[in-house]
């Protein structure tokens, strides 16, 4: 009994260090996912924002079309950072919704007139009350909503131009 | 010139400590021989010169910051000419390189203080004990050179730096880090005594009493450091709380656990030569705990918001040092302790048998803290996200702290070696008395919903009256230095628990959205929002409200938190406005206006809250009367054995 004391504090910091080497060698994704990739679209109904585009209605998203849902606010820089990457792939054909987090008509517009404007429709969120629903846990993120509604894949952060042809393949797939 | 001497002092005294550990294998082997005395008082020589050249390279690394020299990475990354003078000292320590160098100089400074002062212990276990402190510095200095150097330069060098982050920048905070650093490193020397001693085996009363100055001296430094802390993140954060049971505060309140049992248990080795093989194992443990502390929370393994080093390279480093250090130590342990005799034995009944329900209880709650900042890597490890929380903190530690508080009033009230169950009991009524005539009062005022609180509130009135007791009817002025620490310490434990349980009982909080002229209540306080207005500071520029608050009967006084916005680099502050009253402080925190003339307004009314660091300051104040009281008798014992 005495023996196996004197060494358990040994095999204790063996154990807690074997823990830590782990945690170096592959440190933890720490990205938070939603839970709603591979489930269909929430009930969502969000009100037009601008007056020259439509509001965002999840009857919209099971038209046979695949779609991109991007979340964004005037106010995020990086959101600015992705703007001409939604602009290559709005050119590519893809049809990009939007839902515009806690932001006003006019900071909108002004966003969209210096950065350009990829977008067919724009709902508006001004409590994140449609952010949460879909689980999305910042600004920019991007869904990719297959034919049927369907949500296949959420992109975390500004969309990188390296990230745009594999976007465009799995829109592809999804047809 | 000036990095490049840095540097230089670094790799000096990195040959110094290689030479201080051959030094210290040949004194340590070589005891008995002629030459022994000549090789010692070298040793020491060389251990003193270590700890000035580290000392030196990290006045160097300041003295680049306090020039602002931007030709250094590091002054670029961490300081701006603009800044104050003492955020310029401050950002020295205030970023991982020279946070690392600050805590290697501690080390190596502590290795000289012991060559310095150790008089009486025997010279073979001070040799190794040296030896060890070197050997632990080597490390370091292998870690600062090839994987944090701190010297580093840029050519060209930059028109100017990136800034230190406002949240760090607060005198409190400034002195924060070094307070902390001396209390961590000192239990360095904790740890290079009991591997010392077990290297030698010589684990008796000679090596505690040599030990102990160091522990209640990290000990204190470790106390002031957390209490601060506690302070700083109180007013600094805006949250209006002084615990959040984040992983680096787990990581100082662990060496802080490990060093208060390691300082009672030494305390029964030195005086009654029991619990030998214990203390060694808690020396160790303490300052496993203030390394395990310091970098795994920077390793970024844990998610934290001190996470300084998220590299991957540094991180298997540290973690191959620690690996060495921690596991060479325990594994020392494993071999050596079974040839260390047992000590002297005691009765259940006794001062001693506190001491170790003391030991105990404090482990208990040390297992908890360390499961509970663990546990996320765990689960890390089986593929769970999760994080641990304050509800698991406080279920878990709080009933075994409030066991502790019962056993800290019992202990000094019990003789050595052996005592009566009814002597005690007889001496415990007064405290008894008191703490159920409290906890009726508080139970009636607060109800039964707050029962755990109460209970404490109780407790450390029982506490409060029980630790004055080793007093009465002694002669005061002949009364030991080191007994009123005793009492000081314990009292001040008493104060602070009363605090904690005081805010958590009775305070009250007020979230509002009110427009200028409007008034809520929080408390006893009305509190009216005169006016908006913006402010300038040296280095920011800050949205001000005036509120006045009003307690019925009282003279109105006025109140100003700020949102302060920080341009280099950019960063928003919360400044909470807190007035201080005798039986309480309030609590104000302006945020977000929503466009409408209506501002966020949240306020705390927390009674009594001031306790919980004056009772730190107390508990501090207790460790120095009481490293007074034992230096002054280890030099008037050195005196009488010369």
């Amino acid at each position: 009994m005495r023996r196996v004391l004197i060494w358990a504090p040994l095999a204790l910091f063996a154990l807690v260090f074997a823990l830590v080497a782990s945690g170096i060698l592959q440190p933890a994704d720490r990205t938070v996912r939603s839970a709603m990739v591979g489930k269909p679209l929430p009930g969502l109904d969000m009100k037009p924002l601008l007056a020259t585009k439509p509001g965002i209605a999840t009857a919209d998203f099971a038209r046979g079309k695949p779609r991109l849902l991007n979340v964004f606010g005037s106010w995020c820089i990086p959101c600015i950072a992705e703007a001409p990457q939604l602009l290559a792939l709005k050119r590519a054909g893809v049809e990009i919704d939007a839902i515009a987090i806690r932001d006003t008509p006019e900071a909108v517009q002004a966003f969209l007139a210096r950065n350009g404007d990829p977008y067919a429709r724009i709902g508006d969120d001004p409590t994140g009350k449609a952010q949460i629903a879909l689980g999305s846990s910042g600004v920019p993120e991007t869904f990719l909503i297959d034919g049927r509604g369907r949500i296949i894949d959420q992109h975390i952060g500004d969309i990188r131009a390296e990230d745009v042809p594999a976007i465009l393949r799995k829109l592809e797939a999804a047809k | 010139m000036i990095a490049e001497s840095g540097l230089a002092a670094l790799w000096l005294a990195t040959g110094f400590a290689l030479m201080q550990v051959m030094l210290a294998w040949g004194a340590a082997r070589g005891a008995d021989s002629n030459g022994a005395p000549m090789v010692m008082k070298a040793l020491r020589r060389v251990a003193i010169v270590q700890g000035l050249l580290a000392l030196g390279a990290f006045g160097l690394l300041v003295t680049l910051f306090v020039q602002s020299d931007m030709s250094v990475l590091l002054v670029i990354e961490n300081s701006h000419s603009m800044k104050p003078l003492i955020y310029k000292v401050a950002g020295a320590w205030g970023n991982h390189e020279g946070s690392m160098l600050l805590w290697v100089t501690v080390l190596a400074v502590s290795g000289a203080g012991v060559a310095l002062f150790e008089k009486r212990l025997a010279p073979a276990t001070l040799a190794a004990t040296l030896g060890a402190q070197a050997a632990i510095a080597i490390g370091f200095y292998a870690f600062l050179a090839f994987a944090s150097n701190p010297f580093l330069r840029v050519n060209p060098p930059a028109p100017d730096g990136q800034g230190l982050n406002p949240l760090l920048q607060d005198p409190g905070l400034a002195f924060h880090p070094p307070t902390l650093y001396l209390g961590y490193v000192g239990l360095s020397v904790a740890f290079s005594f009991a591997v010392g001693a077990l290297l030698m085996r010589d684990v008796g009363p000679a090596f505690a009493r040599a030990m102990r100055p160091w522990v209640l001296g990290a000990w204190i430094f470790l106390t002031i450091g957390i209490t601060a802390g506690s302070y700083w993140a109180y007013y600094e954060l805006g949250w209006g709380g002084w615990w959040f049971w984040d992983p680096v505060e787990n990581a100082s309140l662990m060496p802080w656990l490990a060093a208060t049992a390691l300082l009672h248990s030494v305390s029964v080795l030195a005086t009654r030569d029991g619990l030998r093989a214990w203390t060694v194992m808690l020396a160790v443990v303490a300052f496993s705990m203030s390394m395990i502390g310091t970098f795994l929370v920077r390793s970024g393994i844990l998610v934290s918001v001190h996470a300084f080093a998220v590299d991957p390279t540094r991180g298997t480093f540290i973690l191959g040092l620690l690996g060495l250090y921690i596991g060479g130590a325990l594994a020392l342990f494993g071999a050596r302790i079974g040839t260390v005799k047992q000590g002297a034995t005691f009765e259940l009944v006794s001062r001693e048998g506190a001491l170790v329900l003391n030991n105990l209880l404090l482990s208990v709650i040390l297992g908890v803290v360390f499961i509970g900042t663990l546990y996320p890597l765990v689960a890390a490890a089986a593929g769970v996200q999760l994080s641990i929380g304050a509800p698991f903190f406080e279920k878990a530690a709080v009933p075994v702290g409030l066991a502790l508080v019962a056993a800290t009033a019992c202990g000094p009230l019990l003789k050595w070696r052996r005592d009566q169950w009814k002597a005690l009991l007889g001496k415990l009524l007064a405290p008894v008395v008191v703490a159920g005539v409290i906890f009726a009062v508080a139970f009636a005022l607060a109800g039964a919903e707050h029962w755990m609180a109460v209970l404490a509130l109780g407790l450390a009135a029982g506490l409060a009256v029980a630790s004055v007791l080793p007093l009465v009817r002694r002669n005061l002025r002949r009364t030991p230095i080191a007994i009123w620490g005793m009492v000081v310490a314990h009292l001040g434990i008493a104060v602070s628990i009363s605090g904690m349980a005081a805010d958590s009982a009775f305070k009250s909080e007020r979230l509002a959205a009110i427009a200028v002229g409007q008034s809520v209540t929080v408390g006893p306080y009305r509190i009216e929002l005169v006016e908006m207005r913006p402010v300038v500071g040296p280095n920011w520029s800050a949205l001000e409200a005036h509120l006045k608050a009003t307690r019925s009967g009282g003279a109105p006084f006025d109140l100003f938190p700020q949102q302060r916005f920080f341009a280099n680099p950019p960063t928003n502050t919360n400044e909470a406005a807190i007035a201080t009253k005798f039986d309480g402080q309030l609590y104000a925190v302006i945020g977000q206006g929503d466009g409408q003339g209506r501002w966020q307004l949240r306020l705390w009314w927390k009674p009594f809250v001031t306790l919980i660091w004056l009772g730190g300051a107390l508990i501090a104040l207790g460790g120095l009367l009481a490293l007074i009281g034992r230096v002054r008798r280890e030099r008037r014992d050195a005196e009488n054995d010369a």
